[in-house]
């Protein structure tokens, strides 16, 4: 019994230090929203080691690979973003320069890029935001010598989540963008 | 809609106008923690017209379900307190005529509603009549009452107009039960909703679906003038604002954009759909004239702009915007001139939604990770939040401005089970949260004005 309190103690230093960790080396100042969802990261995960939350998502943008699909072969089919963000993290940008180069040798393909956003905002500002992370995707993909009108966008905002969990994992894997075949 | 709302309204007020009986008064604009006690007697049905409504509607006492209708308006307001039928002693038919006010006065009721069915013919057609009468039982005397003929599928709009009397007459507000919702229809697993528009009366009952669910839509909204309906329509996957008549059924693409439109709401005078248009990742607020198909863009600014509502003498426009770096409220003239931002509490602010009484402005509020509906004055002070959860938005106010409607998610478990959206509407006081019954899960709603006649 000592050493199971003992143990708690410990995991909850441990919780404890994650959470700092993790808003010391958030870029911006957020409002305490994002705080409270770290916070939160860490109660609904107890059950699974740190070492897998830390796997999966840096600050609030998600780094796994469960919810993701391919493009074609090697091709990852998609981005996930911060709560509230379009900026494209280095690892986004790596998928979308891959998905430019196969989009670059099969130009006879075209896609629509949709946009998601998770549950956490009222609906219609997430579509709005859907639809600034789709073209964020868009404008890098062009950037990369996509022309534009290959690339369709579409914003589903916060409804087609694919994960249906109600925790700041499954709320990482929603914030995405999609790049899906047109043709 | 196959079921025409053809009132044929025979007013015969008992009472001159102007006559002011202040016994009986409530006060709604403090939480009533201490409701009036009101006995809805069954309405009277004499035995021929029970038979022929019977063959009609297939209802056993009609007169008694009418009066059910009333109970169920007037109880859920929270301001009354109905007063069991078993402990009335007097029978419905001699009430009607003339209460034995010491009876009821026996019972504690300070309020009585009496009325009477008959069955009618005109032109070969069959018709019910339905006569009703408020008395004030301490001071003894019928206060307010009239009789109306309709179609006997009417019946339960003739139970929400007596409502409306009741409650107009007690409380010197403008009633809101003769009234629809319209809302979205929910059903299937949280990654892949089916949704439909539905419509109900304001009570719950005669839902009626309007989509068929084959694409997504989002946020319906009335016209405050008519029947008509603007929403988001996912078709084709080109996600666009539509106008929807819900008497015939006819939807239409709303303007011509070169991208998505969403968050539609309609004009004061109805004439105008105010909307975003959200093209290269930027949303901005553009209004279309649906007389002189003039569309016009309000906004200019490379932030987020959406969720636009139009001041009750439409000189206003409420708005979210993330200019700041956060969603906020702001305030425009309905030129776009003069934009303002209002919102200034802790927390990030959206969905802000114009009181029809114009004083008010409703919104949603997200702070430490939980969701509010909440009202504030339209200059930003004042704020005052109604309900807190673990998500809930949308608030739609009643056309009397006295009652908000929203919708509220439920959180799912650990293995993402649970989800569900429901209706819920909270008195403009904070008091008298209540979940609205719907057939499946729901969401968006919106209040119609009072149906005419």
């Amino acid at each position: 019994m000592n050493l199971s309190k003992i143990l708690k103690n410990a995991f909850l230093v441990a919780i404890f230090g994650l959470i700092i960790t993790a808003c010391a080396t958030k870029k911006s100042v957020k409002t305490t929203t994002e705080s409270s969802t770290t916070t939160k990261a860490a109660e609904t995960q107890k059950s699974d080691p740190i070492e897998k939350l830390d796997a999966l998502m840096q600050g609030d943008v998600y780094i796994g690979s469960d919810t993701v699909g391919e493009l074609a072969s090697g091709v990852p089919d998609r981005v996930f973003f911060a709560t509230n963000e379009t900026i494209l993290t280095t690892a986004s940008r790596e998928t979308l320069r891959k998905q430019a180069a196969w989009l670059r040798q099969n130009s006879d393909v075209t896609v629509v890029v949709e946009g998601h956003a998770d549950e956490r905002g009222t609906r219609e500002y997430n579509l709005a935001l859907g639809e600034r992370r789709a073209n964020a995707a868009k404008d890098y993909l062009m950037t990369y010598g996509v022309s534009s009108d290959r690339i369709k966008v579409l914003s589903y905002g916060k409804e087609r989540p694919v994960d249906s969990g109600s925790n700041p994992l499954s709320w990482s894997k929603n914030r995405r963008s999609v790049t899906v075949k047109a043709n | 809609m196959k079921n025409k709302f053809l009132l044929i309204l025979i007013f015969c007020f008992f009472l001159k106008p102007g006559i002011s009986y202040s016994l009986v008064e409530i006060d709604i604009t403090r939480g009533n923690l201490d409701p009036l006690p009101i006995s809805v007697s069954p309405f009277f049905t004499d035995k021929i017209s029970e038979e022929k409504i019977k063959k009609n509607l297939d209802i056993d006492n009609l007169g008694l379900e009418i009066s059910k209708v009333i109970e169920n308006n007037l109880s859920k307001t929270g301001l009354f307190d109905t007063l069991d039928k078993e402990s009335f002693l007097q029978k419905p038919d001699i009430a009607h005529l003339k209460p034995r006010f010491e009876d009821w006065a026996l019972i504690k009721s300070q309020v009585l509603i009496t009325g009477k069915v008959t069955s009618k013919i005109i032109n070969e057609k069959d018709y019910i009549k339905i006569e009703f009468k408020l008395w004030d039982v301490l001071g003894a005397k019928m206060v307010d009452g009239f009789s109306l003929t309709t179609v006997p599928t009417n019946w339960r709009r003739v139970g929400h107009k007596i409502s409306d009397k009741v409650y107009e007459r007690l409380t010197g507000e403008s009633g809101y039960f003769d009234t629809r919702i319209i809302y979205v229809a929910e059903e299937g697993p949280k990654t892949q909703r089916v949704k439909k528009l539905a419509i109900m009366d304001q009570d719950g009952f005669n839902t009626k679906y309007l989509t068929l669910g084959n694409e997504l839509v989002l946020t319906p909204r009335f016209n405050p003038t008519n029947q008509m309906v603007t929403y988001l329509s996912y078709f084709r996957n080109m996600p666009r604002v539509y106008l929807l008549n819900i008497e015939t059924g006819k939807q239409e693409v709303v303007g011509d954009f070169p991208g998505m439109t969403f968050a539609p709401r309609f004009s004061p005078d109805g004439k105008k759909i105010i909307m975003s248009l959200a093209k290269d990742g930027n949303s901005e607020i553009w209004v279309r004239n649906l007389e002189t198909n003039i569309q016009e863009k309000l906004t200019d600014h490379p932030s987020i702009d959406t969720s636009p509502s139009y001041s009750p003498d439409g000189k206003f426009i409420t708005f979210n915007s993330d200019r700041s770096g956060y969603q906020q409220i702001y305030v425009m003239r309905s030129d776009g001139s003069k934009v303002k931002r209002i919102s200034f509490g802790k927390g990030i602010y959206g969905t802000p939604v114009w009181s029809p009484r114009g004083d008010l402005i409703a919104f949603t509020k997200l702070h430490k990770g939980k969701f509010f509906i909440g009202v504030m004055r339209t200059d930003g002070t004042g704020e005052r939040l109604l309900t807190e959860n673990f998500y809930q938005e949308a608030p739609s106010w009643s056309p009397n401005g006295r009652i908000i409607i929203f919708y509220r998610e439920t959180k799912t478990n650990d293995k993402g089970q649970g989800f569900s959206a429901k209706l819920w509407s909270i008195d403009l006081t904070g008091y008298n949260e209540r979940l609205v019954l719907t057939e499946t899960d729901a969401s968006d709603p919106s209040w119609s004005s009072l149906l005419g006649n």
